[in-house]
């Protein structure tokens, strides 16, 4: 390599390295939050490269909500075994028989609730970092968001409050009771990450590419039929060749019509896209255009 | 679109209601990076506002309580990109106090676009902005005299604006500077040339931004490689691997090359350049690598690989301006941190030597330093710190200060 092929996925790449390498320098107890979706596999593949040969210096951490895709369950575990290294997976389950979560309407999504089991698995391991695989393209109030951003003792967010980032000398430093969320790939948008999963030959689980599915159509969504989401009385289900742009919890997370049977597919199709992938597939994002920044003060990514 | 597109960052600073959020809008928008959701989204904002158009600033808008005061106040980052490059754009706002917001955005700028609007010319902000421009280094330089479209096109008018400014850049020592004149409400000379602006000859602010040449925007000469995690594997395959981790500042290292350990002044060998894709001959800037060495020597992170061609200056005492970020003044009797590249040692201000009047770039002996004041000033630091001057190497001429009872990052430094 010389430096005029230095492209911009390299860029990208060392500096997200180079912030998982400081994370790990500087803070005492962190961890890397780890769900099985592709943003979390790119991370994955980064920590690799920063941290190889040897172990990652922190474990692998998934809040499950119990309403996930039952492949990319598969396939987080599979990584974390395969890479050999720690998983700590915590349940919105466990906070629900605790109490400190009531939910509600058990079929309606369970992203909102994230956060209570995030902090409490943040308090039994004592982590003062998390790093996660965030993007800032993914969604207004994420723009403004900083590298390290900081979380007061109730996992808050304040906009208002951010530490100012210069070149890329980060400050980590927290009181006790305090924790940081680390998002070394704030930089990358839904095309670098594509590129990445081409370049870099990652295998993510199958639900990202076109397949045949089952789905109903609501509004302008499609949505996958599963033991969660059921037709209503008048709906039909159909049989689309679909694949999800993000895979969260599945009573809101859509599917988009496609043929994309590959990452370069993908890429192709994303190029000519006109709909931003939050955008696209997150129905409780499209409740308001705030809402993302109303959980993140409450403690959300 | 191929993998071999370039990165570049930019910003872009101007007076309020210079046409900015206007501007990136249109480079977002016509280069087809606006999503229709977004689209949509504006539409029904500027519905509800009572405009007709779609207000295609409302684009670069963000968190809620600023929607809902109608401005926005801190750094935001948005991304492009054509298939030449990919851009991040530092978006800050045009606001008068706001130099902290500038110089933080500016500090990983290749470029900054400095918006003018053609009626008004060159103002006490365009000269503010520019100083800050030359304080933070920033490599490139593009004037853009928009709102052309309200000076009935004129040639004359560009020229007039772009002479004064050419002459104050020079005063500071810029002449990498080039003037675009456009018309952002239009779309004359962002993406597209249009149909108006036919006398001038020069690109568009979009081929600019493609083709501005930034491999040398590093120092690619001085090998500079400070220590930021020591890997040791302790297993029965890597039983005494000791790597180096890191990435390169500035120049190049090659497998064979003498190294010199700052500050201990230890030196050795590099025996491997190690990375998950394999070990490489030579690395470069900004590549974040392993490095092995020869001999075992004591070494942890803080500390930094040099060559011996040309060294950087281990001291503990230096001279820097600051661009204070804290609501809170500087206290000359109180002792801070400074982090510079991967060290972090307390630190006390020795001397408040001037302050910088960023809008007359006259040197004031004031004591004080207040949020967004520029000062020169001499620290003193516990421990050596190995770096260069700012001018020669962003990367080791750079530190951050922090407030050891707030753990705020209170100013940013270049030492001078
Ligand atoms: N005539 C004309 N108006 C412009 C141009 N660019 C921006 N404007 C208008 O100037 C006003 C301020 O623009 P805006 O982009 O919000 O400025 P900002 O405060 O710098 O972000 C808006 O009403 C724009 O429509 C231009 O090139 N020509």
């Amino acid at each position: 390599m010389t430096a005029h092929t230095f492209t911009h996925l390299d860029a990208l790449e060392s500096e997200s390295i180079h912030i998982m390498r400081e994370v790990a320098a500087e803070c005492k107890n962190p961890a890397m939050l780890f769900s099985g979706g592709k943003d979390s596999i790119v991370m994955l593949r980064l920590a690799e490269k920063a941290f190889r040969p040897a172990k990652f210096p922190f474990p692998l951490v998934h809040i499950d909500t119990e309403h996930n895709f039952p492949e990319v369950i598969a396939c987080r575990d599979k990584l974390a075994a395969d890479l050999g290294e720690r998983l700590i997976v915590r349940s919105l389950e466990d906070s629900i028989k605790r109490g400190t979560i009531v939910i509600k309407d058990p079929d309606k999504p369970r992203n909102p609730y994230q956060s209570v089991t995030l902090l409490e698995t943040i308090a039994e391991f004592g982590f003062d970092a998390c790093m996660g695989g965030a993007r800032r393209d993914e969604e207004k109030a994420r723009a403004k968001e900083r590298i390290f951003s900081f979380r007061d003792e109730f996992g808050q967010w304040d906009p208002k409050n951010q530490r100012p980032e210069l070149w890329d000398i980060y400050n980590t430093r927290v009181h006790a009771g305090e924790n940081i969320r680390v998002f070394p790939i704030s930089n990358w948008t839904e095309m670098d990450i594509w590129q990445y999963i081409a370049r870099e030959k990652l295998h993510i689980p199958e639900i990202y590419y076109a397949h045949e599915r089952e789905v109903i159509r609501r509004g302008n969504s499609v949505m996958p039929v599963s033991h969660l989401v059921q037709p209503k009385p008048g709906e039909k289900v159909e049989v689309l060749s679909v694949r999800f742009r993000t895979v969260g919890d599945m009573t809101c997370t859509a599917p988009v019509e496609s043929h994309a049977r590959n990452a370069q597919e993908i890429i192709d199709e994303t190029s000519t896209t006109r709909i931003t992938e939050r955008g696209a597939t997150r129905m409780d994002d499209q409740t308001s255009e705030a809402s993302m920044e109303l959980r993140k003060k409450e403690g959300y990514f | 679109m191929s993998n071999a597109t370039q990165l570049l960052r930019f910003i872009t600073a101007g007076s309020v209601d210079d046409g900015k959020s206007t501007l990136i809008g249109r480079l977002l928008h016509d280069s087809k990076s606006i999503f229709e959701d977004q689209l949509s989204a504006i539409s029904r904002t500027s519905e509800k506002r009572g405009m007709t158009a779609v207000d295609l600033s409302l684009l670069t808008d963000g968190l809620q309580a600023e929607r809902e005061q109608g401005i926005t106040i801190d750094v935001a980052y948005r991304y492009f990109a054509t298939p030449k490059r990919k851009f991040i754009i530092g978006d800050t706002p045009g606001h008068e106090q706001y130099t902290r917001n500038m110089v933080t955005a500016a500090s990983t700028a290749n470029l900054v676009v400095i918006l003018i609007d053609a009626r008004k010319g060159v103002l006490v902000q365009t000269r503010r902005h520019t100083y800050l421009a030359s304080l933070v280094g920033i490599p490139h330089i593009v004037l853009a005299v928009n709102k052309m479209d309200m000076v009935d096109y004129s040639e004359a008018r560009f020229n007039e604006i772009c002479t004064e400014y050419l002459a104050f850049a020079a005063q500071l020592g810029l002449h990498n500077v080039t003037c675009v004149p456009l018309s952002a409400l239009v779309g004359d000379m962002l993406v597209d040339r249009g149909d108006n602006l036919n006398w001038y000859q020069g690109a568009t602010l979009m081929e600019l931004l493609e083709n501005v040449e930034i491999d040398h925007d590093v120092n690619t000469t001085d090998f500079r490689y400070p220590v930021q995690w020591v890997c040791r594997p302790q297993t029965e395959k890597y039983h005494d691997f000791r790597g180096f981790m890191g990435r390169i500042e500035a120049g190049e290292v090659s497998v064979g090359d003498e190294i010199t350990v700052l500050p201990s002044g230890r030196t050795s060998k590099v025996k491997e350049i190690v990375t998950y894709d394999g070990n490489l001959q030579t690395a470069y800037a900004p590549q974040s690598i392993a490095i092995t060495l020869t001999d075992e020597i004591d070494i942890s992170r803080g500390d930094m690989f040099v060559k011996a061609d040309y060294l950087p200056t281990v001291a503990k005492e230096f001279e820097a301006m600051l661009c204070w970020l804290s609501e809170t003044p500087l206290d000359k009797n109180r002792k801070y941190l400074v982090k510079h590249t991967t060290r972090t040692a307390k630190c006390l201000f020795s001397s408040i030597d001037y302050r910088v009047d960023v809008n007359t770039l006259e040197q004031h002996a004031n004591p004080t330093v207040n949020m967004n004041d520029i000062a020169h000033v001499t620290m003193k630091v516990q421990q050596p710190l190995v770096f260069d001057h700012y001018q020669r190497n962003r990367a080791t001429g750079s530190f951050i200060v922090i407030d050891e009872a707030t753990n705020n990052t209170v100013a940013a430094g270049m030492i001078v």
